[in-house]
Parts: C-alpha cells; sequence; structure tokens
C-alpha cells in the first residue's frame, strides 16, 4: 500500500499544477441531458463537464442511473434530451459519424465482455485492423505491448474462458487501449471479480490515471477514488446530487442523501 | 438391458435383410439399379437447395434482428408467409405461379429497356437475351430446387435469428464501443459465435430437405421417389419397390443424422 499512496501524493501535486494552468476547452461536455426507459428516468437533467486528463468517479446506489451515463458517453444510449459534446463533437448530431467517436472513447464493462471465440491477443488486435485498419504485424505487436503493460504478457494465447476474471478485465482494459484511446470509461469494473482480484485491475487503472488519461469510473472501490479521483460525483434518481474535489465526498459528504448512501456501502 | 438401443439393432438388421434381399433377389436388385439414378438427383436436388436456403436464411435472419422497420417487415413478412403453407402446396406455388411470373418480369424488364433509347444500346444483348426467355427455360427440376430452397429459407432464417439472439448483448455493446459498425460487429463478432450454435440444427433441417425433396414427384421430377413410383408401375412389384425406396432414404438420414450427432458433441466439447 505505501508505495501507491507515495505514487498518488506525487501525482497529485502533478495534478494541482495543472489546475493553475489556463482552462482549455472540456473534453466531454455534457449538457441537461435527460433519459427515460419507458417509466423510468433513468437521468435527469444531468450536466457535467471533464477536463482533459481528469479522473471522475461516480457513486450512487443500484438505478440510480451510473451505468446510463457512462453509456450516453459513447452513444450506446441516446438521449431524449440535452446534448453530449466529446471532443468537440455532438453526439445528438445526425451527421456526426458515431463510430469514429466511438473509436476514441474506450469502455470497460463489469462483466469483461471478451470475445470467448478469440485468443486473448486476437481480442486486442481486431478491432486495430477492423477500425484502425491497422497491419496484423503492427496491431499484433501493439497488443502484445499492452499484454505486457496489464502484465499478463503469457496469456496472449489463451482463450478468455482460461484467464481468471481480474485477468479478464486486464486484457478488456487493454482491448479498449489498443485504439489509443482519449477516454476510458469505466463501469464497476471490479465489482464482478472476487477481492483478490480487485487489486490486480485497479492498479492498472491507478497506473493510467497517472498517465494523464481522462477517466470516468462507476466504482465504489474508495482505495481508488483516494489515489486517483480529481472528482467524485454522487448519483441518485437519476440526477447528480453532489461533486466533491478529489475523494472528499467520502471523506466529508455535505447532502444528507450522500451521508445515507456512503453510510451503507463504507464499512 | 434396458440401456440397449434394441430400436438401434433391429433398424440395423432390418437394413441388413433389405441389402440381403438387394443383393440377391433380382427384383429388389432391379429395383435398386433402377433407383440409383433417382438417388443421385434427390443428393443433387438437397445439396443445392439446401445451399441456395441456408444463403436466404442467412440475410433474412439478418433482416429479422434488424432494427430497421424495411428489412424487419420483409423478411418477417417472408417467414411467417411461408410457415402458413404446406410445403407440397409451396412447390406447387413456386413451380406453376412464382417462376412464370418471373418469367413474365424478366420479359417486361427486357422489354423496356429495349424501348429506353438511353438504356436500349449498351444493355442491347442482355435486353434481347431477357425478352426471349421462356417458361421452357426453367425445367421442373431448377422449379422444385427454387420452391425447395424458398420453402426451407424461411425456417433457416428463424434457427439464424435464434442463434443471433442468444449471443449476450454485451458482445454487440463491446464490438460497438470498440467502433465498430454494425456489419462489422455481426461479421466479425456475433455471426462467428452464432454459427457454432445453430450448426446442430441447420444439421438437421438439411435432412429434413431431403426427405421433403420426395416432395418434388409431385411435379414429375426425377428424383428418388418418383422413381420408385415408375419402378412400380413397370414391374408392379409394388412390395419391393417401396421397401428399396423407404430403405435408401433411412440409409442416408440415418447415416447423416449421426453425422450431425457427431458434430454436436464436437462443439459442445468447444
Ligand atoms: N435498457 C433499459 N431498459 C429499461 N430500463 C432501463 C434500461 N437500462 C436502465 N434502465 C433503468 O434505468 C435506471 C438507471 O439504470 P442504470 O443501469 O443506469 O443504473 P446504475 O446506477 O448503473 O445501477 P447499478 O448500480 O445497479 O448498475 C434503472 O431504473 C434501470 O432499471
Ligand atoms: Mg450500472
Amino acid at each position: 500500500m505505501a508505495p501507491d499512496t507515495q505514487r498518488a501524493t506525487r501525482f497529485i501535486q502533478q495534478r494541482e499544477k495543472n489546475v493553475n494552468e489556463p482552462a482549455q476547452e472540456p473534453i466531454i461536455i455534457v449538457e441537461s441531458v435527460y433519459k427515460r426507459f419507458k417509466r423510468v428516468h433513468a437521468l435527469s437533467d444531468v450536466s457535467l463537464t471533464v477536463q482533459q486528463g481528469e479522473v471522475v468517479v461516480v457513486v450512487g446506489p443500484s438505478g440510480s442511473g451510473k451505468s446510463t451515463l457512462l453509456r450516453c458517453l459513447n452513444h450506446l444510449e441516446s438521449v431524449d434530451g440535452g446534448r453530449i459534446i466529446v471532443d468537440g463533437i455532438h453526439l445528438t448530431d445526425k451527421a456526426t459519424d458515431i463510430n469514429q467517436v466511438r473509436a476514441e472513447i474506450g469502455m470497460v464493462f463489469q462483466q469483461f465482455n471478451l470475445f470467448p471465440h478469440l485468443t486473448v491477443l486476437e481480442n486486442i488486435a481486431l478491432a486495430q485492423r477492423v477500425v484502425r485498419k491497422r497491419g496484423d504485424e503492427e496491431s499484433e505487436q501493439v497488443a502484445r505491448d499492452l499484454l505486457d503493460k496489464v502484465g499478463i504478457p503469457e496469456k496472449a494465447s489463451n482463450y478468455p474462458s482460461q484467464l481468471s476474471g481480474g485477468q479478464q478485465q486486464r486484457v478488456a482494459i487493454a482491448r479498449a487501449l489498443a485504439m489509443n484511446p482519449k477516454i476510458m470509461l469505466f463501469d464497476e469494473p471490479t465489482s464482478a471479480l472476487d477481492p483478490e482480484m480487485i487489486k490486480e485491475v485497479l492498479d492498472v487503472m491507478l497506473a493510467l490515471a497517472q498517465e494523464g488519461m481522462t477517466m470516468v469510473v462507476v466504482s465504489h472501490e474508495m482505495g481508488f477514488a483516494k489515489a486517483a479521483a480529481d472528482r467524485t460525483i454522487f448519483m441518485d434518481e437519476g440526477r447528480i446530487i453532489e461533486v466533491g474535489v478529489r475523494d472528499q465526498l467520502f471523506t466529508a459528504p455535505t447532502h444528507e442523501r450522500t451521508k445515507l448512501f456512503l453510510s451503507k456501502v463504507l464499512h | 438391458m434396458q440401456n440397449m438401443p434394441w430400436w438401434a439393432l433391429i433398424l440395423a438388421l432390418l437394413g441388413l435383410f433389405l441389402l440381403f434381399q438387394i443383393l440377391n433377389n433380382e427384383d429388389y436388385h432391379r429395383a435398386f439399379v433402377f433407383l440409383l439414378a433417382g438417388i443421385r438427383l434427390t443428393v443433387i436436388i438437397t445439396l443445392t437447395a439446401y445451399v441456395v436456403a441456408a444463403t436466404i436464411g442467412l440475410i433474412a435472419g439478418l433482416g429479422r434482428v434488424s432494427d430497421h422497420l424495411i428489412p424487419y417487415t420483409i423478411s418477417t413478412l417472408y417467414v411467417e408467409l411461408i410457415r402458413g403453407v404446406p410445403m407440397l402446396v409451396q412447390l406447387i406455388y413456386v413451380a406453376f405461379v412464382v417462376v412464370p411470373m418471373g418469367i413474365s418480369a424478366i420479359n417486361g424488364l427486357g422489354g423496356w429497356i429495349l424501348h429506353v433509347p438511353a438504356l436500349a444500346g449498351t444493355l442491347h444483348g442482355p435486353a434481347q437475351w431477357m425478352v426471349e426467355r421462356s417458361i421452357r427455360n426453367v425445367d421442373m427440376t431448377t422449379r422444385g430446387i427454387i420452391g425447395l430452397a424458398i420453402g426451407y429459407g424461411a425456417y433457416e432464417a428463424e434457427v439464424y435469428r435464434a442463434g443471433i439472439q442468444s449471443i449476450e448483448k454485451g458482445q454487440m455493446e463491446a464490438a460497438r464501443s470498440l467502433g465498430m459498425n454494425y456489419f462489422q460487429a455481426m461479421r466479425y463478432i456475433i455471426l462467428p459465435q452464432a454459427i457454432r450454435r445453430v450448426l446442430p440444427p441447420l444439421g438437421n433441417d438439411f435432412i429434413a430437405m431431403l426427405k421433403d425433396s420426395s416432395l418434388l414427384s409431385a411435379l414429375a421430377v426425377r428424383e428418388l421417389t418418383q422413381l420408385g413410383k415408375l419402378n412400380r408401375a413397370s414391374t408392379f412389384r409394388t412390395f419391393e419397390t417401396w421397401n428399396t425406396v423407404t430403405f435408401l432414404y433411412l440409409t442416408m438420414t440415418v447415416l447423416l443424422s449421426m453425422l450431425v450427432k457427431l458434430l454436436e458433441r464436437r462443439l459442445a466439447i468447444d
């Protein structure tokens, strides 16, 4: 734990320097977004901006709209009202090539969603070839480098079913990174994992945060929020209730609902 | 004793008995030799119609799972229409209504091209060919194959649809989140997984089609059943003829279903 904390402190100091620099256009702008599923208001008047290199952690009770918010950011769900601008591109515009935008946004799912019929290496290489039009050799090299980075180079020719949950999730992260995304979205990346595997995934995410990746992370892992979050957001019933700088939401929540929620999830 | 596959043993004994007859009894032997050409045509018809049906089925199956109204509507209409009509009626309908109508349409299109000056110059050859098509150019075997393919295409469409829908939603979402478009995701992620799940039902439908090809005897196509009828008519050996026909169908279907079972087991292991 100690080296992690050191790393994190250094990292936060770097971050604070960045904050003093002149503000640039946010890489994600969410403006008064509404999303409804039949009777359920999954998102109501949600607004949020994320700066380049920022790490935003989202928490909230089940059904509060965290996944929906994330899925709207790469247009896996379309919004019913408001607008979303990612890297200067309006997702709601009819003219927008959504596939091009998605290639710039990596997404990591709770259930990993690796492609079971492909080897680990092919999982990471496929979209590079199909979407990025890279050659076989290049995409394979990128895949191998990323497997090194997430710490499982020896699993390249295995199938996903032969890997532990933690290893699968690291492959999923590598698969997303292979597209060289500008933004990474994580939807409860560790909540399907056995406790002993959570750390190996969080470590990869932490390293990514320290490299300056823009990240929106739905997770109740306080350790990660402490070490990496620039802001933490609490959602309930489709709304953003409270936003805290770094991990202040956990240490000093102001809203009653936030306090109540935290008292339930933190032990 | 309970677990013994007695039925298989009895079936095998009956088969051996008939094989013995074919080799030793002159009536059986003559029937068998006469029917050989029918087996050949039955196999050709089934193979051809099946390849077409599997292709139509894939396309219509993709339409069935499409979010777009037009492909969804067309393929659903096709599936529902076909599934409500007996196979024999479909075959007759295709042979005597659809194909002649298709020929008229081709004639009409050719004539129209010849009347449009802008097209008549460059497309004169093909247009002339289209105008000259006649119903006599399409023999009954071809019409039967078209009918079987259209009919079975609807069933294969449902097989593919079920296979595609059995793949978890997360697979499509993961593929799309990487920037693949719908067709790339289908081609590289969904279909390769779906195919493994639909191979056994596709195999079973091949067997079903082999049996249904006997309906082409209603169009006087000289496949196995039709040759059975002809052999009976010329020899009056009813018993021997239909024993042999039945034996031949059973031999083919039993062998094929063993193959499908093998395939099923193989896929289950992976
Ligand atoms: N595809 C859908 N169809 C219908 N309702 C949906 C759909 N997706 C989400 N919802 C509803 O929208 C609301 C918000 O769901 P969402 O998945 O965003 O919540 P969440 O905060 O991610 O919850 P969890 O912590 O359980 O993952 C819930 O009430 C959910 O039932
Ligand atoms: Mg969720």
